[in-house]
């Protein structure tokens, strides 16, 4: 009975495994360069967990990415690609930014709300191009999607040197592309006194509720289909090409929805440098790392995005206290994911290993249909 | 519009779609097995990186060029290994793939070359005869070695993937895994094969800048073009001659943005840098009645024994 | 799943423990940078500045850490809350995007000074006073930038290569064109932002259009230009500098570069600190105080003409 539970465990312990073995072959590298890897790795523990600041941090991280995962679940459940979360996190994040410095007197609750409102819409707006681009023209949402990013960040870049530009910068003579700060009132409101937000629980709430959405709804359900069997989808009536644009479509708002309360709950003014990423931190392309970790399932994205948000934030720190070079730590990430991915190997041939093939079949396929 | 406006911005053209070719025909082999590979960024830069180092090291470029298809390989062989043999997530792999390349060329580069610098690389060739032909010489006779080699991908990948047994077995695998499987084909070894030759090609495309177009490196180089490529791939669906058409349809109108800046017309640059992204999503659209076959098995692993 | 983390966190808080750097008299500083140190632009500038200071002052009595590459806002404002946690004298945020993250940290920290730029908002208004700022006169450097260049152009045509329309890349750039026109107003002057500070291909290809368009004098700000001046090289035109003495890029074609000498604003500012001034100052860098020099290359056209007329192989005028 033991040995049994012991076997059962092991597949849920071969990430952390994986993650190891990845943290030796940084351990070698850094011991080349003459870092001592125990101190660099207590650096990266510290960092993500060590304390009330640093666990609020690795919350915050992981916000945007359970966002964008998110909408990635349902994407990919729904059989289209959504490469466009930077993209889409951007224009949400204008769009909050708009409204709320346009309403600077409205009481704070009401200009979050119709902020978090507009990103979302903002968002949804995004993604629904590259839907309607799918649906009637028959573009790959793949090439959309990464197009629509560039033409988001130099839409961006074009308001925020111009017409969002902070009158501030401009009266200065310094002329920072960013907006002004918003007004205090929309600020959203700290769980706890860190840098930790209200956004978290929203990402946490709207989980469940994608969960409920792709479950124990009929659309959902029509989604899941479609990204199954398009041939299934058509033979039991589905309008296939519309289910598609609407995936692309829920993913463009949830993203929107990230970049938004990105800016509401961590920024509160929005900015440049040219790219994205200085706003985004990457989450559009991490949210689908950490989709795909949680399986595609929307509660399996809350534990996915929060390491990998710790992971990232860890890194940072391990960078800071031991001076590594960032390249590093970035080539170390890189590592992890490789051989965390390359992990779920051992999970399955585990799983295989204790099955029979005729049960294992039937139960991958309703693994499958029950996660 | 003058003659001589219209020959610089083709050329321009042709050199700035010389990286986006080698990367993305590679990739179009790979996804043709069935293998999506979304770390051709880390792995040009990593081409890039070596082949500056070993030519600025040897003196020797065609060293470099060697260096920088051996170490595309690599990237290649370890994409085919985790993604083939490990069976893993193809998307998360890549991604991987492309953050471990940034990183290492990056350090790599702080560590071994340390500060900016420029060194002389493959020179422009003028094909004699050719290059003197009025305006069609200007535009496409009169560039580096490198540019005429990616030229030259083109009706060589167009004839190993449909011409040869081995462009059968490749499309063979990404279409249907299992028949192939059952017909003798070894299906693992194929994806291994365009797997790394994809990086190959990744690699040569990043050496193409460091030691042919820019002839320098720097941290990020390639500030993402290997990301475009694969969506090149989409835009060609699957067939080189369209994913080459796509690049120079995606350069030249880059090269009509950057003409349209410097001769001062009043066009935002922000809209101006636009253009080539939204033009190509056009230009996609437009071609909207064409048949596109994705490889069936795009994606998806591939498990002996299981249906 | 659940259980190991929790494992995990509990663990970790176990672990945990801060070392606080305890030496009193050495100054510390923070280096938080958005690109890398060997950008050969605007980050290695101040770093440079830094090591300068440091052969100053001795490296018993003045220390520094860096963090670069941190262009992700959050990950930055996490580093300088980090570094003035353990007790920096000076956290440096070297780039205008960080400003806002200063205003939420620095009132925490009010032993600790926060410095950023470029810019001239020291945040007094809110009443925060232990942030400085620096901010260099581009403008003042390109002027003499275009002057030169209007001077040397044989064709009348400049062309100036930007990343975006901001900050101090559009303070040199307008000042260049100033410079340009001051000296001949019949010249023209073609610029270009290519949308990014760090696409290479993109300057590359532009500094080759504008050449074909008959530029011969070319300039441009952050780290992309290394491409537009291996083209500049290969063509044979010539090439004005910023951030950093870019003449051993390209010594045959680098005509002066207009650098930014950091150690104008730090010296005052550690200064101030030690005497007890946490912030509130704006420290200018100009042709004036320093702050910018041009530097000449002596390789070049100018620092030749200078030699040959110091040889004697030159016989200036009557």
């Amino acid at each position: 009975m033991n040995q049994r539970k012991l076997l059962d465990l092991l597949p849920r312990l071969t990430p952390i495994l994986a993650v190891l073995i990845a943290l030796l072959v940084g351990a070698v590298m850094l011991a080349l360069l003459g870092t001592n890897p125990w101190e660099a790795y207590r650096a990266l523990f510290i960092g993500a967990f060590g304390s009330t600041n640093a666990l609020a941090d690795t919350i915050v991280k992981a916000t945007p990415l359970l966002f964008v995962g998110l909408g990635i679940c349902i994407a990919f459940r729904g059989g289209v690609l959504n490469i466009g979360g930077e993209g889409q996190l951007v224009t949400g994040a204008i769009a909050a930014t708009a409204i709320a410095l346009s309403v600077p007197n409205w009481p704070g609750w009401l200009i979050v709300l119709v902020a978090l409102l507009a990103g979302t819409l903002a968002g949804a707006i995004w993604g629904g191009i590259a839907g309607l681009l799918k649906a009637h023209f028959n573009v790959n949402e793949i090439l959309s999607t990464i197009m629509l990013n560039y033409i988001a960040v130099f839409g961006m870049n074009y308001l925020l040197r111009g017409a969002m530009m902070d009158p501030l910068q401009i009266k200065l003579g310094s002329f920072t592309p960013q907006t002004a700060r918003l007004p205090r009132v929309a600020d959203l409101p700290r769980l706890i006194p860190t840098r930790l937000h209200l956004g978290a629980a929203l990402a946490v709430i709207l989980a469940v509720a994608v969960y409920i959405l792709l479950w124990r709804t009929t659309i959902g359900f029509r989604i899941r289909t479609v990204g199954k069997s398009l041939r299934a989808a058509l033979a039991s009536g589905v309008r296939t090409k519309r289910y598609m644009a609407l995936s692309l479509v829920l993913a463009g708002a949830f993203a929107g929805l990230g970049g938004a309360v990105e800016v509401l709950g961590l920024h509160h003014r929005m900015f440049t440098d040219g790219s994205a990423f200085g706003f985004t931190g990457s989450a559009g392309f991490n949210g689908i790392v950490a989709a795909l970790f949680g399986q595609l399932h929307p509660i399996g994205t809350i534990p996915a995005s929060f390491l990998l948000g710790a992971l990232l934030t860890g890194a940072n720190k391990m960078q800071r206290m031991m001076q590594i070079p960032s390249a590093l730590i970035g080539a170390l990430n890189g590592l992890i994911v490789l051989l965390v991915v390359g992990s779920e190997f051992l999970r399955r041939h585990r799983i295989k290993r204790t099955q029979s093939p005729e049960s294992e079949r039937a139960k991958t396929s309703a693994e499958e249909e029950e996660a | 519009m003058s003659w001589s406006i219209i020959i610089g911005i083709l050329s321009s053209g042709i050199r700035l779609a010389t990286p986006y070719l080698y990367a993305a025909v590679g990739e179009t082999i790979g996804q043709l097995s069935g293998v999506v590979n979304l770390g051709v960024d880390g792995v040009m830069l990593m081409g890039a990186y070596i082949a500056f180092f070993v030519a600025l090291s040897t003196g020797s470029l065609s060293l470099g060029l060697i260096a920088a298809a051996g170490m595309g390989a690599i990237f290649g062989l370890i994409m085919a290994f985790i993604s083939v043999t490990l069976k893993a997530e193809q998307g998360i792999s890549g991604i991987g793939l492309y953050l471990f390349g940034l990183g290492l060329s990056t350090f790599l580069f702080g560590i071994t070359i340390r500060n900016v610098q420029t060194i002389d690389g493959f020179p422009d060739l003028a094909i004699p005869g050719l290059s003197r032909i009025p305006v069609i010489g200007e535009i496409f006779f009169q560039h580096n070695i490198l540019v005429y080699v990616a030229f030259a991908l083109i009706p060589i990948a167009w004839f190993l993937l449909n011409k040869t047994p081995f462009g059968l077995r490749v499309r063979a695998v990404g279409q249907n895994p299992e028949a192939a499987d059952s017909l003798g084909v070894n299906v693992g070894r194929v994806r291994y094969l365009t797997v790394t030759l994809g990086g190959m090609l990744s690699g040569v495309a990043g050496a193409s800048l460091s030691i042919a177009l820019l002839n320098t490196f720097q941290q990020n180089l390639t500030n993402g073009m290997g990301f475009i490529a694969v969506a090149l791939v989409y835009f060609g669906g699957w067939r080189p001659v369209l994913v080459f058409a796509g690049a120079l349809l995606f350069s030249t109108v880059n090269a009509l943005q950057i003409w349209l800046q410097v001769a001062g017309i009043n066009v935002p640059s922000d809209v101006a840098l636009m253009l080539p992204y939204i033009v190509t999503i056009l230009v996609l659209a437009a071609m909207a009645k064409r048949r596109v076959n994705a490889p069936a098995a795009l994606n998806k692993r591939f498990e002996r024994g299981e249906s | 799943m659940n259980k190991v983390l929790a494992g995990f966190v509990l663990v970790a808080l176990i672990i945990s423990s801060m070392a606080i750097i305890g030496l009193a008299d050495t100054f510390k500083v923070a280096f938080v940078t958005p690109s890398t140190i060997n950008d050969s632009a605007w980050s290695q500038s101040m770093y440079d500045a830094l090591v300068t200071i440091q052969n100053e002052m001795g490296k018993d009595n003045f220390q520094f850490v860096y963090s670069e590459n941190m262009f992700v806002i959050s990950d930055a404002a996490a580093a300088i809350r980090d570094y003035a946690s353990q007790g920096y004298n000076l956290v440096i945020a070297h780039g205008s995007q960080y400003g806002g993250s200063l205003v939420d940290i620095a009132p925490d920290f009010p032993n600790t000074a926060f410095a950023w730029g470029s810019t001239a908002n020291t945040f007094s208004d809110q009443g925060i006073t232990n942030i400085f700022s620096y901010q260099p006169y581009s403008e003042q450097g390109g002027y003499v930038n275009g002057v030169l260049a209007a001077k040397l152009s044989e064709t009348g045509m400049m062309g100036v290569i930007g990343p975006i329309e901001t900050g101090d890349a559009k303070r040199y750039t307008e000042g260049f064109e100033a410079g340009v026109m001051a000296t001949n107003p019949d010249a023209k002057v073609s610029v270009t932002w290519t949308g990014s500070y760090s696409d290479v291909s993109l300057s590359a290809e532009t500094a080759r259009t504008m050449i074909k368009a008959g530029a011969d004098v070319l300039t441009g700000t952050s780290q992309m230009v290394i491409g537009a001046i291996g083209v500049a090289k290969k063509e044979g035109a010539i090439w004005f500098g910023y951030d950093v003495d870019q003449a051993p890029l390209a010594p045959q074609i680098v005509v002066s570069s207009v650098i930014v000498d950091w150690t104008v604003a730090l010296r005052p500012m550690i200064a101030a600190i030690q005497s007890g001034t946490m912030g509130g100052k704006v420290y200018d860098l100009t042709l004036a105080n320093g702050g910018l020099k041009i530097a000449v290359n002596a390789e070049g056209l100018v620092g030749k003409t200078i030699q040959g007329i110091i040889n004697g192989d030159i016989v200036v005028g009557e």
